[in-house]
């Protein structure tokens, strides 16, 4: 018999509101189905389940908002009939969930549910009634449902009572998404120890391949520079097993893959770290697309709970509209961010001559627990030597 | 195919590229990038749209000409028409 749990969907996440069951007793579940959506502060993301079997009884109900590791589903074999539902939860009342600190460095951000670190349980939290029609206005307007009293029949929350909220500023998910990336940060830079370095990468040899490869190919299978970045840092992370790990229990883990989070900004302000899967054995069109869909599920709030938990280093590029260079706060309990300032055209020294090259900034935050300045200064050198040779990437 | 029209598919790009963006709101004299707030990852899903509504596949040499609605207007026609792209450029575009 399996246990889905509320995941860990990053390192600022405490709680989520279950909002809807796509399979329901009875249902058969396939590894990788998903079978829920969650919201949480930083949006409404589909879960997936890890195991095979049948759904035999739902836990939690829709609407009802729960601590990470709370027991949502039990999963059996299907030898035994489904259980029914739980019984309807009383109508709105705020549920109660702790204050936005985030879980311990120590808690594994779950690769699966049966991983998720078990909270200690809350006072039962109170579902939330509402119509669907509420439900996917407030999913559109950015609206927490917990907030709101509802008007409608027995204190459902209606379409009205959600366009009040809205007009209001109530329950403003931007500004809940802010509190749970301050506590986050706040508790990165208060735990782990961090230590920068940067140096300046020569592009132009990245730029001349990428314009080549541009200008034969239709804009859907045009590249961005920052695949390059991506596959190049990727390749040097192989080489520097502990910069691409997580710090748990006193102990250095490194990871199997690599899996680079990447940090994606949101329209309206806001941040999410999705993950590119494998990245070093991907090809630069396949992680181009892969990097595109990402973007694309980040922005129009369709990420799947694999999408958030599964990051094993983090990196944060500007694009070509930022600053010179990024110095960023390590997203617990990995062990590095890599980031990267906006490319540009300066002087650059070649046998003797100055010449203009593109050129970018490219930055180490390291946990000093994992490793140290040496070993990220070669980590970064190895990330240049990569970029010097773009057709092997 | 007319100015209006080509204007018609370029908002309708633009908003494909950023939902919830009103095409009244759009000024065909800011840059788009910087009133919409667009990144590189938008900015080449908008020469995609393009190039799906018009058949125009914009090289990435010309990003620069469609910085605003004006100069994507002034470009595409001329591309269209089968005449040179117009001279001078806006701020890259990608």
């Amino acid at each position: 018999m399996g246990e889905f749990r509320m995941p860990t969907l990053g390192a600022d996440m405490v709680a989520g509101t279950l909002t809807e069951w796509y399979k329901h007793p009875g249902d058969v579940v396939n590894r990788g189905d998903i079978i829920a959506a969650v919201d949480t502060d930083k949006g409404s993301i589909d879960v997936e389940v890890f195991e095979d079997g049948v759904l035999e009884r739902v836990v939690v109900e829709e609407g009802q908002k729960v601590p990470v590791g709370t027991l949502l589903a039990v999963i059996g074999s299907g030898a035994g009939a489904p259980a029914p539902a739980a019984a309807p939860s009383p109508p709105a009342a705020a549920a109660q969930v702790p204050p936005p600190t985030p879980p311990s460095a120590a808690a594994p951000a779950a690769p699966s549910p049966s991983a998720a670190p078990t909270a200690a349980p809350l006072p039962p939290a109170h579902g939330v009634r509402a119509s669907p029609l509420a439900r996917r206005l407030a999913a559109d307007l950015r609206v927490d449902l917990t907030g709101i009293t509802g008007s409608g029949p027995g204190g459902a929350i209606v379409k009205e009572d959600v366009e009040a909220a809205a007009a209001r500023g109530g329950g403003d998910r931007s500004a809940r998404m802010r509190r749970a990336i301050a506590a986050a940060m706040a508790k990165s830079n208060r735990e782990i120890p961090h230590f920068y370095l940067a140096t300046t990468i020569d592009l132009g040899a990245a730029s001349a391949w990428l314009a080549q490869w541009n200008a034969a190919h239709p804009p859907a299978e045009r590249l961005l520079p920052a695949v390059l970045l991506l596959k190049a840092t990727a390749l040097a992370l192989l080489e520097f097993p502990e910069l691409n790990a997580r710090w748990e229990q006193e102990s250095l883990q490194p990871a199997a893959e690599v899996h680079i989070g990447m940090v994606t900004s949101l329209r309206g302000g806001g941040l999410v770290i999705p993950a590119v899967h494998q990245v070093n054995r991907r090809t630069l069109p396949e992680l181009m697309r892969e990097v595109r869909e990402l973007v694309q599920r980040a922005r129009s709030g369709t990420l799947r709970s694999s999408d958030l938990t599964d990051g094993t280093v983090t990196v944060t590029s500007l694009g070509d509209r930022g600053a010179d260079a990024v110095f960023g706060v390590i997203y617990p309990p990995q062990t590095a961010l890599i980031g990267f300032g906006t490319p540009a055209e300066r002087p650059w020294v070649v046998a003797g001559q100055v010449v203009p090259r593109q050129v970018v900034t490219a930055s180490l935050a390291a946990d000093h627990r994992a490793s140290d300045g040496h070993r990220g200064g070669m980590f970064l050198a190895t990330i240049a030597r990569l970029l010097q040779q773009p057709e092997g990437l | 195919m007319t100015r209006e029209e080509i204007r018609a598919a370029v908002l309708d790009a633009i908003v494909a590229v950023v939902p919830g963006t009103r095409q009244s709101d759009i000024k065909d004299e800011t840059p788009i990038r910087d009133q919409l707030d667009m990144d590189s990852m938008d900015f080449i899903n908008f020469v995609v749209e393009l190039d799906e509504r018009l058949a125009v596949a914009v090289p990435e040499s010309d990003y620069g000409r469609l910085a605003t609605v004006n100069g994507c207007i002034e470009y595409l026609a001329r591309t269209l028409a089968g005449g040179p792209p117009p001279v001078g450029s806006g701020p890259a575009g990608s």
